[in-house]
C-alpha cells in the first residue's frame, strides 16, 4: 500500500492558562492513498487534534507527519500555508463559507493562489460546480442557500484546486437525515470514481459507514481498529 | 488585480458601518481639503504676486507718509520704469461704516505701474482733464449703480476741503477692470493734483510710492537703493515688494498656518480613531473567516495584506471624495480670493494623508489577523 | 408609569453593559471631544477679543469723535472744538473746578511681535494731563508716569509682553521724535493695554499735527449722558458724533468678532456632520451587537418607547462626556493663551487680548454635543424599536 498520509509517535500537547494538557500521546497511523477514512471518538478524545495536524492546520509537539513526500512538521507557518494550498481541501462542520461572496466566488477563492489565468479559474469553477450539482445556484449567496446546498459548495470549493487528499470535520454535523445522505454519496463518489483520499471526523455512525476504514481515538490513543470494505 | 473582489467583498460586509465610516472621511477631508486649501491658496497667491513692482513707505508708519517731493528723486533712480502714488482719502458714499476704497493718485503712472489693469486710453485722458474726476472699478460700479457722468458726494471724516466743507463731489470719468488684480484692490481714484489743491491740510503727503521696475531681479537692489537714498532724513522710508507687503499684512492676522494646522491635526486625530475601530471591529467580526482563508492556504503575511489593502481602499476613496468635494467649493470662493483652484500639493497632501490614516488605522487589526492562530480561531477561542 | 419603569430597567441594562463596549464607546467620546474642543477653541478668540473690547469702557466715560467718523483713527477734531466739548454741561469737574477730560490723539507705529518676529501696526495715544482721573482704572505697574513736554512714553502691560522694543529703557522712534520708555501701565485688562501712550502735546508738537483724534469725556454721572449729548449737539460750531464709552468699543470688535464666530461654526458644523456619522456607526453597532439582547426583551413584552428610550440615553451620556472633555481641553489648553490680531481696518492698530473659554462657551460646547449624539443615536434608536422581533431572535 503506497502511504499517502504517515503519522509517527505523534504527540500533541496545549498550554491552557498555567496547564500543560496533552492531548494527543504517541498516536502511530498511516493511510493509504485512495482510502476514505473515518477517524472517529468521544469527545476530547483528539480526533480533531489529529484531523489537524493531517491537514496541516496544526503541528505536532512531537513527532513526524508525512503527506506525500512531505515532513510537514517541520515546515514553517508561511510554507505550510502555500502547501495547503497545493494539497489539502478542507471540508467544515459549518461550511464556512464566506457570506460576502457568492458560491461561484468562494468556491474561486483557493484559486486565486495558483497562478491560473482569469478564464481557466472560471472554467474550473463551472466544473466543479456541475459536479456537485449546483451550477444553477452559482450566483447566490450563502444565505440563500439551504444548508445541505451550502455544504455542497464547501465541497465543491474543497476539490476545485485538486487536492491530494480532502480533510473533512464532521461534515454532516449541522445537516438533517436526507441532506447528510446526500453529502456522504457525493464524498462517497468522489473517492470512488476521483481516487480522492478522503479522512474524515465524525461521530455520526451512519456517515462512517460510506467510509472504507475506521479507526477510534481514546484519550489521545488510537484504540481498536476496525476495517470495512464496501463492495 | 485579481483578489480585489475579495477585497471590496470584505468592506461591505456591515454596509451600513462602511458607509457611515467612509462618509465621516469624507467630512474630514472635505474639512482638510477647504482650511489647507485656503492656506495653501494663500501661500500661492503670495508668490505668484508681481515682483516687478515695490511699495515705498514711511518707515516709522505707512499712516506717517511720505513728501511729494521724493517723487522726482526716486523716479531717477536705475531700474525705476514707472513710479506713482497712492494717498489714503477714505470718505464713504452716504453710510460712514461703509468706506470707499478711495485713493488720491496720478492715474497716468498708475496705470504704467500696474499694467495687468485694463483700463480704456480716453479714460485716463478724461481723467487728465476733468480735476474732480473719478475712475472707478467694474464691481463698485455696480454696486452703487454708478455710471459715467453722475457726480457723486463722498464725505469723509479726515479731510475737510478749504471750503471748510467734509463732503467732496467727484465725476465718474470712466470704469477699471480690476479683475486681473486680489481681492481687496483699491477701486476708486481721485487726481492727486486736486487733492492737493483742495484739501485744507494733509496735503503734499503721500502714503505709498508704487514703483514699477524695468527687470524684477534687480528689486532688491532698487529697494535698498530708495531706503539708502532717504536714510537718516527725516522721512526715512521702508521699501518692500508687493509679495513682502502681502505676506505682513496676512502675519498681521495672526498665525492662520498654526491655527489651520491644529484644527485638521484635531480633525486627522478622531477619525483616526474612528477608522482604526471600524476596522478593528470588522476583523474581529471576520475572525472564523480568515481563519478559513488561511485553513486555505492563504499565508498569514497574506492576510495581513489583505487586511491593510482593504483600509487603503477605504480611506483613499472617501478621502478623495472628500477633497473632490472641497476642490466644487472653490469658486464659491472666488470673490474672497480671487482666481482660485483647489491647489494640487493639498490634494497630494491628502493622499499622503488618507495613506498614513489607513495604515494607522489598519495595521493593529491587519497584525491581529496575521496573528490569528488557526485552530483557535476555528474552535471559536 | 409603567412606560418609564420599563425605560429605566433597559437603559440601566444598556448604561451598566457599556464597559464592555469601551472601544466604540470611545469612538463617540473622542469624536465628539474633537468637534467641541475645535469649536469651543475658536469660538474663545471671538469671546476673548470681544470681551476685551467691552472691558473698555465705563457707563459714565463718554467718547467723543468727528461727525461720520468710524473710529478714532479716521476722526479730527481740532483744539478749538475739544475746548467747547470738554467745557460742555454734563462733564464732570475736579476740586479745582476743571472739567475731566482728555484729548486724546493717536499716532501708529511698526512694532514686531516678540512670538514670530512679524511685524505690525500699534498704537500710540497721546493723552492729556488729566489722564489718570480720566481712567481711574489705569495704574502704573513699573517705573513712572512719563512727564509732560519731553519725549518719554509708557508701554501697556500686554504690549510690553507681546512686542519687542518696548520695555522699559528701550528707544522708540516716530516720524518726530524718538522717545523713551519709562514705565508700565495696566488698565484692567482692556484694549489700552495693547497701546503706548504719552502726552498728546508732545506728541503732536513732535509731527506737527494739530488735531485731536478723539475728546474722552466723564460725565457727572451716567444720566447725563443726554445732557451732554444734546448740548454738543446743539451747538453749530460743532460736527461730532457722541458714543457711550462700552458702545464705541463694541462696535469696533463687531465685525472681526463675527468673522471669527461665523468659521468657528462652519468649521464645528463640518466637523460635527463626521462626527453624528461617527456616533450613528457607533450606536449602530452598539444595538447590533445587542440584537439578541434586544429581541429577547421585545419578545418579553418591552415596549418600544423603552427600546428608543434607552439607546438615546445611552447616545446622550456619551456625548455629553465627549462634550465635557473636549471643552476641558479647550479649557486648558487655550483659556487665558495670549494672542494678539489685528481688528481689521486700514488702519488700526494690533489688539492683545486673552482666549476666553468662558461657562457661556462650555455649554455651547455640551450642546452642541448632545445634539450630537442625539441625531447619531436617533436612526439606531429606531432601528432597536422596529426590529422585527422572530427574525432577529431566529438570525441569532
Amino acid at each position: 500500500m503506497t502511504a499517502l498520509v504517515t503519522l509517527q509517535n505523534v504527540t500533541k500537547s496545549y498550554v491552557r492558562g498555567k496547564q500543560k494538557v496533552e492531548v494527543l500521546h504517541g498516536v502511530d497511523l498511516q493511510i493509504a492513498s485512495g482510502e476514505f477514512l473515518a477517524l472517529m471518538g468521544p469527545s476530547g478524545s483528539g480526533k480533531t487534534t489529529t484531523l489537524n495536524l493531517i491537514a496541516g492546520l496544526d503541528q505536532p509537539t512531537s513527532g513526524e507527519v508525512v503527506v506525500g513526500n512531505d515532513r510537514i512538521d517541520k515546515l514553517s507557518r508561511s510554507a505550510l500555508a502555500d502547501w495547503r494550498a497545493r494539497n489539502i481541501g478542507f471540508i467544515f462542520q459549518f461550511y464556512n463559507l464566506l457570506p460576502v461572496l457568492t458560491a461561484d466566488a468562494n468556491v474561486e477563492v483557493p484559486l486565486l493562489l495558483t497562478n491560473l489565468s482569469r478564464a481557466q479559474r472560471k472554467q474550473r469553477v463551472k466544473t466543479v460546480m456541475e459536479l456537485v450539482g449546483l451550477s444553477d445556484r452559482g450566483s447566490h449567496k450563502p444565505n440563500e442557500l439551504s444548508g445541505g446546498q451550502q455544504q455542497r459548495v464547501a465541497i465543491a470549493r474543497a476539490i476545485v484546486a485538486d487536492p491530494t487528499l480532502l480533510v473533512c470535520d464532521e461534515p454532516t454535523g449541522d445537516l438533517d437525515r436526507q441532506n447528510a445522505e446526500e453529502i456522504m454519496n457525493l464524498l462517497k463518489a468522489l473517492n470512488r470514481s476521483q481516487g480522492k483520499t478522503i479522512v474524515m471526523v465524525t461521530h455520526d455512525p451512519r456517515a462512517a459507514e460510506y467510509a472504507s476504514r475506521e479507526l477510534h481515538l481514546d484519550k489521545g490513543k488510537l484504540a481498536t481498529e476496525e476495517v470495512r470494505h464496501v463492495a | 488585480m485579481k483578489y480585489f473582489p475579495l477585497i471590496w467583498a470584505g468592506l461591505w460586509r456591515k454596509r451600513t458601518r462602511t458607509i457611515f465610516t467612509m462618509l465621516s472621511i469624507v467630512v474630514a477631508f472635505l474639512l482638510f481639503g477647504l482650511l489647507q486649501g485656503i492656506n495653501q491658496g494663500f501661500s500661492t497667491v503670495l508668490r505668484d504676486l508681481n515682483v516687478d513692482r515695490l511699495y515705498v513707505s514711511a518707515k516709522t508708519n505707512m499712516t506717517d507718509g511720505l513728501p511729494i517731493a521724493y517723487a522726482t528723486r526716486i523716479k531717477a533712480v536705475p531700474g525705476v520704469r514707472a513710479l506713482s502714488h497712492w494717498t489714503y482719502f477714505g470718505g464713504y458714499f452716504q453710510d460712514s461704516h461703509n468706506p470707499l476704497p478711495a485713493f488720491a493718485t496720478d492715474p497716468e503712472q498708475l496705470f504704467q505701474v500696474y499694467r495687468e489693469i485694463k483700463v480704456k486710453p480716453e479714460y485716463i485722458a478724461a481723467m487728465k482733464k476733468t480735476r474732480t474726476g473719478v475712475l472707478i472699478s467694474d464691481t463698485l460700479a455696480k454696486k452703487y449703480h454708478w455710471k459715467i457722468g453722475d457726480r457723486i458726494p463722498v464725505g469723509t471724516s479726515i479731510w475737510t476741503n478749504k471750503e471748510g466743507s467734509n463732503t467732496w463731489f467727484f465725476d465718474v470719468v470712466g470704469t477699471m477692470d480690476l479683475s486681473a488684480t486680489g481681492g481687496g484692490f483699491p477701486g476708486f481714484y481721485i487726481n492727486h493734483s486736486f487733492f492737493q489743491e483742495a484739501a485744507a491740510f494733509g496735503n503734499g503727503v503721500v502714503h505709498y510710492y508704487l514703483v514699477g521696475l524695468n527687470d524684477p531681479k534687480q528689486a532688491t537692489q532698487v529697494a535698498k537703493t530708495i531706503d539708502a537714498m532717504f536714510a537718516n532724513s527725516s522721512n526715512e522710508t521702508r521699501t518692500q515688494t508687493e509679495s513682502e507687503l502681502a505676506q505682513m499684512q496676512l502675519k498681521q492676522l495672526g498665525d492662520i498656518n498654526f491655527i489651520v494646522n491644529a484644527i485638521v491635526g484635531a480633525v486627522l486625530f478622531t477619525l483616526l480613531f474612528l477608522t482604526a475601530n471600524t476596522m478593528m471591529q470588522s476583523v474581529r467580526e471576520r475572525t472564523s473567516e480568515l481563519a478559513v482563508l488561511k485553513t486555505l492556504g492563504f499565508s498569514d503575511a497574506k492576510v495581513l495584506v489583505l487586511v491593510l489593502v482593504e483600509a487603503l481602499l477605504l480611506c483613499l476613496f472617501a478621502a478623495f471624495a472628500g477633497l473632490a468635494l472641497a476642490s466644487l467649493v472653490f469658486p464659491v470662493l472666488k470673490p474672497i480670493f480671487g482666481n482660485f483652484r483647489m491647489p494640487m500639493i493639498v490634494v497630494s497632501m491628502g493622499a499622503g494623508m488618507a495613506l498614513l490614516l489607513a495604515f494607522i488605522s489598519g495595521f493593529p487589526p491587519a497584525w491581529r489577523a496575521k496573528r490569528l492562530n488557526i485552530v483557535d480561531a476555528l474552535a471559536g477561542r | 408609569m409603567k412606560t418609564f419603569r420599563q425605560v429605566g430597567a433597559v437603559t440601566m441594562m444598556n448604561l451598566r453593559s457599556l464597559p464592555q463596549r469601551f472601544g466604540t464607546s470611545l469612538v463617540i467620546v473622542i469624536g465628539i471631544g474633537g468637534v467641541v474642543a475645535v469649536l469651543v477653541s475658536v469660538l474663545a478668540m471671538s469671546t476673548g477679543m470681544i470681551r476685551t473690547m467691552e472691558n473698555s469702557g465705563r457707563d459714565d466715560r463718554v467718547i467723543v469723535l468727528r461727525n461720520g467718523s468710524a473710529g478714532e483713527n479716521g476722526s479730527s477734531i481740532p483744539r478749538d472744538s475739544a475746548r467747547l466739548i470738554l467745557d460742555s454741561p454734563g462733564v464732570k469737574r475736579d476740586a479745582e473746578g476743571k472739567p475731566i477730560g482728555s484729548g486724546d490723539t493717536l499716532r501708529l507705529l511698526n512694532v514686531y511681535r516678540q512670538e514670530d518676529g512679524a511685524e505690525v501696526s500699534i498704537s500710540l495715544r497721546g493723552v492729556g494731563p488729566k489722564v489718570l482721573i480720566v481712567r481711574p482704572e489705569m495704574k502704573i505697574v513699573k517705573g513712572r508716569m512719563f512727564n509732560p513736554a519731553v519725549n518719554e512714553l509708557i508701554v501697556g502691560k500686554a504690549a510690553s509682553k507681546q512686542f519687542k522694543g518696548v520695555a522699559i529703557g528701550d528707544k522708540v522712534t516716530t516720524r518726530g521724535a524718538t522717545w523713551t520708555v519709562v514705565g508700565e501701565f495696566t488698565t484692567s485688562g482692556d484694549s489700552h493695554e495693547s497701546e503706548l501712550m504719552a502726552d498728546a502735546e508732545t506728541v503732536m508738537a513732535s509731527d506737527h499735527r494739530i488735531s485731536y483724534q478723539s475728546v474722552i469725556v466723564m460725565l457727572e454721572s451716567p444720566a447725563a449722558y443726554q445732557k451732554f449729548k444734546d448740548a454738543l449737539s446743539s451747538n453749530p460750531a460743532l460736527a461730532v458724533d457722541v458714543n457711550h464709552e462700552r458702545d464705541y468699543y463694541k462696535r469696533q470688535s463687531a465685525t472681526i468678532g463675527k468673522v471669527i464666530s461665523v468659521i468657528a461654526y462652519v468649521v464645528g458644523g463640518i466637523m460635527a456632520v463626521g462626527a453624528i456619522f461617527g456616533a450613528l456607526n457607533t450606536m449602530y453597532s452598539a444595538v447590533s451587537a445587542r440584537l439578541m439582547e434586544i429581541a429577547t426583551l421585545r419578545a418579553i413584552g418591552f415596549g418600544s418607547t423603552a427600546m428608543v428610550v434607552s439607546v438615546l440615553v445611552e447616545a446622550l451620556v456619551l456625548s455629553f462626556i465627549g462634550g465635557a472633555v473636549g471643552a476641558l481641553l479647550a479649557w486648558l489648553f487655550f483659556n487665558g493663551h495670549v494672542v494678539s490680531s489685528s481688528t481689521g481696518g486700514v488702519a488700526s492698530g494690533h489688539l492683545i487680548f486673552e482666549l476666553a473659554v468662558t461657562p457661556a462657551l462650555i455649554l455651547i460646547g455640551i450642546i452642541w454635543a448632545c445634539a450630537i449624539g442625539l441625531l447619531g443615536g436617533l436612526f439606531p434608536a429606531i432601528r432597536a424599536a422596529r426590529l422585527p422581533v422572530a427574525t432577529a431572535l431566529r438570525a441569532v
